[in-house]
This record gives structure tokens, sequence and C-alpha cells, in this order.
């Protein structure tokens, strides 16, 4: 884990407030798991307090050889919308990585993985997608977005497996939910990143199988030192009785902590 | 010339992580030498282990962040068993800091805590906002505050530093209250009790609705406190609250204090400390100083 002042290599809205963000700099090659993510400070230059806090985003993908990281984010408040106005050759301080992503080791080669994404959830699948095919690993993506306009990279995951889209609205895709489908898929392993919502429901049908969440809280430090991420685990008898989102996590085996 | 000697505490620079901000040290100490460090104060101990708030347990304001997390730690036994023998190995004073829901509880928590030989000092949490039971109350009342600093003081094996909190109409008969009931030292301030609304959910963003303000936002209020007790006071100040660079420091030193600790800074920046020891030097050479404790109560002293 660095601090460093990564340079800006391209940025380009690819859906409705949805950034891609390509950048350059040693944490790239820091990276050892796709969904492990950056804290990222914006407006420090200017010398401003205003964001105060660094913005937790997840790793979309690493390219260690050419030292470049892609970053897809929601362009929601203060932090993310400065963060859009990033153009190239802009310096942009990055602390990373940090947390713990998805076990790529949790399938074998030749074994199916399926992996469940919603919304602004979707991009760290992309990475992992990425190192599961490298592995050999058959992929069957699931991901569900509101409407036409939120869908992006729907190509690029199309190109590592299938790829089931749907919308809530029914404008591109299936009609419906990702849990709409799941009942039908065969699969080793699952993956799962999005609303909490989303991955109450996908826990509650994804019961025999290992399945690996990536759970979203706000966060103070990024390295488990303020405990604003603290989640209760499930099993009384454990040890700290928590697990901080930052550290510890984002991403969970179902059934570790709790989800709320 | 950064040199700083305070009740219990020989440091070798003012700079000190504030409690709450820094854990018990193992995340900082992956990123630096925490030998470095003026001291550290770690995370409140309480006599029983708590999980702390339900989460959203921080929120993010101009120049500030509002957090309840609750004070969320293993408990003084484990926190002497697991946590301080790791800090052992480092030539840091640490700060322990003791918090707790009833006065009994912060006795028995200091006593434990003050044996330890890794702690030179405790520092009496009286001031978090964010607990149900205790807490705030006993910082806000001088008689209740002045009545725990002594039962603290008649167990405590090492000096004690009172945390005050802003949340009082008069914070000078807050200290004058513990200095007389023996505090050696204060620090100041403790957060600012806060709340934010989300426009969307139309509710507090905080799962406990209120939370503590820190960051840059309260440093004026956090000077202008230590610059009205400094001048009625006679034991030190450990200035807290926003500061981000070296000179905020010296800020706080012209204001009235002794050292300072830096807080929420640490999460925007994880090398602030390190970049304010460096900086601190260069700042006064700038303005000529030789020592930094020259600079104690400037503002004020004729």
């Amino acid at each position: 884990m660095i601090q460093e002042d990564m340079i800006t290599l391209s940025q380009r809205e690819i859906a409705d407030d949805i950034f891609e963000l390509k950048l350059q700099g040693e944490i790239s090659g820091e990276i050892s798991e796709p969904g492990q993510f950056v804290h990222i400070r914006v407006g420090s230059e200017s010398g401003s307090v205003a964001p105060l806090l660094r913005r937790p985003i997840s790793i979309c993908t690493a390219d260690q050889r050419h030292q470049q990281l892609t970053l897809i984010y929601r362009s929601t408040g203060l932090g993310t919308q400065l963060l859009s106005h990033a153009v190239k050759g802009q310096k942009i301080d990055v602390f990373g990585p940090l947390g713990h992503g998805f076990p790529v080791g949790a399938v074998s080669e030749g074994g199916r993985a399926l992996l469940i994404g919603g919304g602004v959830g979707v991009p760290p699948l992309y990475g992992l997608s990425q190192a599961l095919a490298d592995k050999g690993v058959q992929i069957t993506h699931v991901l569900g977005f509101r409407s036409e306009k939120d869908i992006f990279y729907e190509n690029e995951f199309a190109e590592l497996g299938e790829t089931i889209i749907l919308t809530e609205d029914g404008t591109n895709g299936r009609v419906g939910r990702v849990t709409d489908v799941l009942a039908d898929l065969d699969f080793d392993v699952a993956y799962a990143c999005g609303p909490l919502p989303m991955l109450i429901a996908v826990q509650k049908m994804i019961t025999s199988k290992p399945l690996y969440l990536s759970m979203e809280q706000r966060m103070g430090c990024g390295i488990g030192a303020c405990m604003a991420c603290a989640v209760h685990t499930v099993n009384p008898n454990d040890d700290k009785g928590y697990r901080r989102v930052c550290c510890d996590g984002p991403v969970f085996r179902a059934g570790e902590v709790e989800l709320c | 010339m950064l040199d700083v000697h305070l009740p219990g505490l020989d440091l070798k620079n003012p700079v000190m992580p504030a409690s709450g901000c820094f854990a018990f040290g193992a995340e900082y100490g992956k990123l630096y030498d925490l030998n470095q460090l003026g001291a550290i104060i770690i995370k409140a101990a309480t006599l029983e282990a708590r999980f702390g708030n339900p989460t959203p347990r921080v929120a993010e304001t101009p120049g500030g962040m509002l957090n309840a997390i609750g004070l969320q730690n293993p408990g003084v036994d484990k926190i002497i068993s697991h946590e301080l023998p790791r800090l052992a190995k480092y030539d840091v004073p640490i700060i322990a800091n003791i918090a707790g829901s009833e006065m009994s509880d912060y006795v028995r928590t200091a006593e434990k805590m003050s044996k330890d030989p890794v702690v030179k000092a405790l520092e009496l949490n009286i001031s978090c906002p964010n607990v149900k039971h205790g807490g705030i109350l006993f910082g806000t009342v001088p008689e209740v505050a002045a009545e725990l600093t002594a039962r603290v003081k008649a167990v405590s094996e090492k000096p004690v530093y009172v945390k005050l909190s802003p949340n009082v109409t008069d914070i000078v008969a807050m200290a004058l209250a513990v200095e007389q009931a023996g505090a050696d030292g204060l620090s100041m301030i403790n957060t600012l009790l806060g709340m934010r609304i989300d426009l969307k959910t139309q509710k507090p963003i905080l799962a406990n609705k209120t939370g503590g303000l820190s960051g840059p936002a309260i440093k004026p209020v956090a000077i202008r406190m230590i610059y009205e007790v400094s001048q009625k006071v006679k034991i030190p100040i450990i200035g807290i609250g926003g500061i981000q660079n070296a000179d905020d420091v010296i800020e706080y030193f012209l204001a009235g204090a002794r050292a300072v600790a830096i807080g929420t800074a640490n999460f925007i920046n994880p090398f602030v400390c390190m970049e304010i020891i460096h900086d601190l030097p260069k700042k006064l050479e700038a303005m000529h100083i030789d020592d930094i404790n020259e600079l104690v109560g400037r503002s004020w002293k004729k």
C-alpha cells in the first residue's frame, strides 16, 4: 500500500453518470487480487478541505506491465463529481491498493464461475472475470442495471463469457433483477458485488455453493484504524466478533459477516 | 528544537496521533516507523469489550467529519495482553485513553492500565459524545468531572491528562475544576456534537443520529478554548482539533498548547504526522526559533 500522485491517462463517460478513469502509477504493481480498492483524495491540489475525506473506489482492472489502473465509478456527490472533471495528464492523489479482494483460487481451471453484479458494483467483477478467464475458468456474468442508459462494458464482459444483462425497466436485455435468473444457472462458485439488498437476495438464493460478496460501507481511514466500517460477524463465537470492511474485506465469504 | 517535556512524557517532538484515530498503531506501523512520533495516544479502553454503534458511523461535512464509532474496543484486559506488547518494541511513550459508563468503570480501567509499563500516562476521556451512558455527561458538569479526576488520580500510577469536551458553556470552569482535582494535564478539545440529515431519505445520516465533529472545521473553536484555558491553568495542554500541517501546530503553540495530537488528518493523509514532524524544524528556522517551547502562549503573553 502506497500513496502517490497517479497520472490521469484518460477519462470518459461510459454510461449515465458512470465514468471510466485510467491512471498510471506504481500502485498498479502492488495489486494482488481483483476486488481491492483505492482511496482517492480529490481537490487537494487547490489546498481545499472540501471534500475532506478520501473516496474509496473499487479497482476495475490493473495492468501491471504498463503500470495502469482502470477505475469505473458513478458520479454522485461532490467528490466523485470533482473526480469526473480530471483530464489527461492531471495528477490524482491515490492511496492503495487497500483491502482483500475476490479469491480467484476458489475455483480451479475448467471450473465454472458465476459473477453477479448490480449497477456500480459491476466494475470490480470485470477484473475478476479477466483473472478467471486467464486461469481457464468458464464464466457466466449476470449483470443488473436500472435502465439501458446505465449499462456499461456489455461487450467487454461478453468477450470473457456468457453475459446475461437485465434491466429493471426492460429497456435492454431481460426485464427484472439478477436474482430472477440465478435458479437456472449451473456453477461451482459465485461472486457478487452490488447494492446491499441485492447481496442479501443473492445470499438467500445461493446456499449450497461457495459465494463471495463484496460489501460497501462508509469509511474513514481505509486501513482498519478508525473502525468506521466495522460489521458484525455471523458466528457468535468468532474471536473478534467483527470485521472491518476496509481491511478484512471488502470481499467476504457469504455467511462470514452480517449483511446490514 | 522539538523536544517537549510534560508530566510523565519526555517527547522527542510534540506530535502524536489522537486517540481513536490510530487504533493501537498496527495499521499505521505498516506505513512508517512509529519511533519517529512524539507519542501515541491509543484508542479508548473501556472495562468490557464494546462493538460500538451501528453503521453508518461517519459522515462528511465541509471541512470536517462526523463520527459516531461508539468507543469500539476489545476491553482493557485484551488491550493490555494483546495490544500493548506490540507497542512495547517502539521507543515511543504510549498514552492510554480511558473511557467508561460509570465512575467505577473508569477507576478500574485506569487502575489496570496505569500499571502497565508501556503506558506512560493516562488520558481520561470524559467527553465522548457517542455513548449513551457516561461519556459526555462526565465532561459537562465541573463537579462530576472533578470527582472522576480525583478518583482516577487516587488509583493511577501514571500522570492523568483529562480530555475536555468543547460542548460546554464555560470551558475555563471545566479546566479549573479538573486541575484542582489533581489532573496533570489537559487534552483539548474532543469533538463537537453535530448532526447531518440525508436529503434523499430525510433522516439523519448517522445510525446514532448525532456524532462528533472533527477536522479543520473545528480548529478555530479549539484555538479559542486553548487560548482562554492556558491563561488560567498551570498544567500543560495537548492541543487537538483539525491540525493538518506544521503551520497549524505552530498556531496551537501560540494559543498555549505544549504538544499536539492529530486525528482526522491521518485519514486524509496517512503520512501526515511524519510530514508535520519533518516540516516543523524548517518552519521554526524561518521564524528564527531555536526551541518550539518558546512559542507556547505567545499570542497572549505580554
